[in-house]
This record gives C-alpha cells, sequence and structure tokens, in this order.
C-alpha cells in the first residue's frame, strides 16, 4: 500500500519544528507502523536525508517506549494497542497519516519524534516507591491480599508510563500516571507505612514539572495502552485529599 | 488542611468541586423558590416578603454566595491558564476520542453564565433594566415580583435570553456535576455510569424547571393579577 506521511520534524528543542512530507510506498499491509518509519528511513538514509528519530524499544507492546501521535490520537487508533503494535491493516491505502511526538511542557523534544520524559522518572523518584530494609527475600503468602484488591493493584500496575495519557490530554495532565502509580502501591499492604507522605510528594512533583490539570474528559483512559481506568484519578484525589486533613 | 495543599491541582479541583457544589445547591433552591410563582402572586410575593424581612440572615447569604462564586470563577482561571501552557505547541492534527464539546468549553459556559447573573442582578435584584416593572406593589403593600416576573418575561427578548442562559447553565452542570464527584474522589467503576446519568438528570431538570417560567408567561398560563396594568 501507499500512504502519504506528515511527520514532525524538529531539530532540538531549540528548533521550532514543522510538519513534513514523504511518501511510504508499496508497504506491506502487514507491517508495524513502527516497521513502516523503519522502511521510510532506510529510503531516507539512501536519498542522505536524515532519517525519523522516533522511540521504540520492546516492539511488543509492554515497554512503553513508542510515543507516536498519529492522526491526533496517541499511539494511533487501535484501542488499547501502543504504536508499536499497530499496523498497516488498520489504514486504507492512499490514506494521509501525520505523525507527531508528544506535545506537553513537561515532556521537551529532543529529536523529531522522540520526547524526554524523564519527569515521569522524577515523579517515581519522588514516591513511587516502598522504602524496605534490605535482607532475605520474605516468602510471598506470608501477607495475605485479598484477590480484588491484588487484582486492581495489578490493574493500577500495568501502567507502562509511555505518556499517552499526558499525550491525549488537552491540558497535558499527567494525573492518571501518577493515579496508577499511586494506587497500585496505596492498594497492597507494602504501600501503607508511606502512603500519606507518597501521594503528597508526588503531586507535588507532578505539579512542579508543569503538567496540567485534570478537566475530567477521560481522554487519557480512551488512549491508554494499558486501559487504565480514570477511577484510579478519583483515587488519587481521595488519597490526596484524605492524607491533606 | 493546609493551604499549601490545597494550591496543589488536586487541591484547587477540589476547591472547583466544593464551590461548585454550594453554587449547585443555590441554584437548585433558588429554582424552587421561584417555581412558586405557579402557586399564585401570594404566594410568591410573601415568600419574597420573607426573604427580604430578614436582612440579618440575607446579606450574609448573599455575601457567601459571591465569595464563592468569585473563588470558582479566580481558581478556575488560575487553572485553565496552567492547563493552557502546559501544551505550548499545539498538535498540528487535533483529535480527540471521547472529549465532548461541553466538557472542552466549561471556561466559555462559565463566562456566559456569569455574564447572565450579571443581568439577571441588575434585572430583578436592583432594577436597573426594567425600572418600569419594579416598583410595584400588591394589595398588601408588598414588592410585587409576581407582577415583575410577568411583565418581564412578557418580551421575547428577555425570555429568549433567559431560556438561552439556561441552556449554556445545563451544559455547564451537566459535565460540572459529574466532575465534582470525581475531583472529590468518590468515583470508582460502578458510581461513574450513575453519576454520569445523574448530572445529566439533574441539568435537565434544572433546565426545565427554570425555563418553564418564561415558558408559561409567553403561552399565557401565568396571567397577571387584576388591577395590574
Amino acid at each position: 500500500m501507499n500512504l502519504k506521511l506528515k511527520v514532525w520534524r524538529q531539530r532540538g528543542s531549540g528548533d521550532r519544528g514543522r510538519l513534513v512530507e514523504y511518501e511510504a510506498k508499496n508497504i506491506s499491509p502487514d507491517v508495524s507502523f513502527l516497521e513502516m518509519l523503519d522502511i521510510v528511513n532506510e529510503e531516507l538514509t539512501r536519498k542522505n536525508v536524515e532519517p525519523v528519530a522516533f522511540d521504540h524499544d520492546c516492539r511488543e507492546g509492554i515497554c512503553g517506549t513508542c510515543s507516536l501521535m498519529v492522526n491526533g490520537i496517541a499511539h494511533g487508533p487501535r484501542r488499547a494497542t501502543t504504536a508499536c503494535q499497530l499496523h498497516l491493516r488498520h489504514f486504507k491505502d492512499g490514506d494521509t497519516i501525520t505523525i507527531e511526538p508528544w506535545h506537553a511542557k513537561a515532556f521537551p523534544v529532543i529529536k523529531d519524534l522522540v520526547v524526554d520524559r524523564s519527569a515521569f522518572d522524577r515523579i517515581v523518584q519522588a514516591g513511587g516507591f516502598i522504602s524496605v530494609n534490605t535482607g532475605g527475600v520474605p516468602e510471598a503468602n506470608t501477607i495475605p491480599v485479598p484477590k480484588r484488591t491484588a487484582d486492581r493493584a495489578m490493574d493500577a500496575a500495568a501502567c507502562i508510563g509511555c505518556g499517552a495519557c499526558v499525550a491525549s490530554c488537552k491540558n497535558a495532565s499527567a494525573m492518571l500516571f501518577v493515579a496508577a502509580k499511586v494506587s497500585h502501591l496505596a492498594l497492597l499492604p507494602q504501600g501503607q507505612a508511606e502512603k500519606k507522605e507518597r501521594v503528597q510528594k508526588m503531586v507535588a512533583q507532578m505539579d512542579k514539572e508543569g503538567f496540567g490539570a485534570c478537566t475530567n474528559q477521560y481522554e487519557c483512559e480512551a488512549v491508554c495502552p494499558k486501559e487504565i481506568s480514570v477511577s484510579f484519578i478519583a483515587k488519587m484525589n481521595r488519597e490526596y485529599l484524605k492524607s491533606s486533613i | 488542611m493546609c493551604f499549601e495543599r490545597l494550591k496543589s491541582t488536586v487541591g484547587r479541583k477540589a476547591v472547583m468541586a466544593v464551590s461548585g457544589l454550594i453554587l449547585l445547591l443555590f441554584v437548585a433552591g433558588h429554582m424552587i423558590g421561584n417555581l412558586q410563582v405557579f402557586l399564585g402572586q401570594e404566594a410568591l410575593n410573601s415568600y419574597a416578603d420573607h426573604l427580604q424581612s430578614l436582612p440579618v440572615l440575607l446579606w450574609p447569604v448573599r455575601l457567601f454566595l459571591l465569595l464563592v462564586l468569585l473563588l470558582h470563577m479566580a481558581v478556575s482561571i488560575s487553572l485553565a491558564w496552567e492547563n493552557k501552557t502546559a501544551r505550548p505547541v499545539p498538535y498540528a492534527y487535533q483529535d480527540t476520542v471521547q472529549a465532548g464539546y461541553v466538557s472542552r468549553t466549561m471556561v466559555v459556559s462559565g463566562v456566559v453564565i456569569f455574564t447572565f447573573i450579571v443581568y439577571h442582578l441588575l434585572h430583578f435584584t436592583f432594577g436597573t433594566t426594567h425600572p418600569q416593572y419594579f416598583h410595584l406593589t400588591d394589595s398588601k403593600g408588598r414588592h410585587d415580583v409576581y407582577s415583575m416576573v410577568i411583565l418581564s418575561f412578557r418580551d421575547l427578548w428577555v425570555s429568549g435570553s433567559y431560556v438561552a442562559a439556561m441552556a449554556v447553565l445545563c451544559a455547564h452542570l451537566s459535565h460540572g456535576i459529574q466532575s465534582l464527584f470525581q475531583s472529590l474522589g468518590f468515583n470508582n467503576e460502578k458510581s461513574r455510569p450513575f453519576f454520569e446519568k445523574l448530572a445529566i438528570a439533574a441539568s435537565i431538570m434544572i433546565f426545565i424547571g427554570n425555563s418553564f417560567i418564561p415558558f408559561a408567561v409567553l403561552m399565557g398560563f401565568l396571567k397577571l393579577p387584576s388591577g395590574v396594568i
């Protein structure tokens, strides 16, 4: 199939950035979106044009590295799918596809489609962990966790930190990410000791990084490749307000 | 609760929710009070007279509501500004999966509602816009609110602007009411669809209840008492 691509090209954080048009010709509908970019890049290299920089790692939908805004939707049109798991059979021959990086003040563009998501790391460093004295690993079943609680904690922990929630939010808010990280620890017994401190510190860091606030439109949930529920945002709000009283 | 914590994004969302809830309760109470117009001149005028006869209570409540309104507006402006600056470079291709028009235009609907409140106060509280209807008195010598309402709403422009403002308020509340449960942390997977339906039902009720008054006047269901020109 043949596609027309409009790709965001930006030399660095100081550059303004613009959309540049490329043709993707004779592409198999079975290739993934990233493989299509690989093919385009090979063609660009042959023509002595700087290839398009984009983030990728596992290409299995589990690492959260790929980060493409495809026609205005984070990770493209498929629900619960990362850009690397998006295949061209979901597009039509002759389609024009606009590819942009995540745009947010807290995620500065490094080059082309690659953004710096270390703001997420700093939020986790602020409190997204449990402090334990190292030693022998305790027997897993000594602390009983009800199945439903364990499942909910796992639902939150499924977050791969890709940043699609920030990218899709009209306010570039990181609340779904922070809520997932706050919730999975707040649900488990090991997370109780630092529960109050954690939510306070993580929210403070989130604000400091320059993310916006939630306006409850749940666009984040709709694009999240791991389908993290916005109910966790309500849980984070609850944890935050309870810990502030 | 420490002030610093209220200043965070989560804290300010909670302030929006609580102040919005107070304003919503006022809107609901105000509507129920006004619907007494259907009970006739005596009922509405005595209700209005009761409210006016308690200045010790009336003025603190008015002042409180004004402060809540100003707080709701000030916090929304600060959040909206930060939300706007959180994405300095807009997307060239903009699309959404599910965010509706209403939820994305809360600031616009809020400004319209504020403009309406100013007009509404000038109209019925200060009597600036229609002074000719403001000084009527009924047979007991009380301020004749009943006749003032009917005479005002006989003007199609006045009625139309009230109904239009109520439609905007309805849209604002349909997102606002469901948001307050989320922002205060009362939501989970099961309650969210319920609160969403509740928000829509409540805002439609407020629209119908309030709009029914000018509608009834225009249709001639509400008539002037004898003796008023």
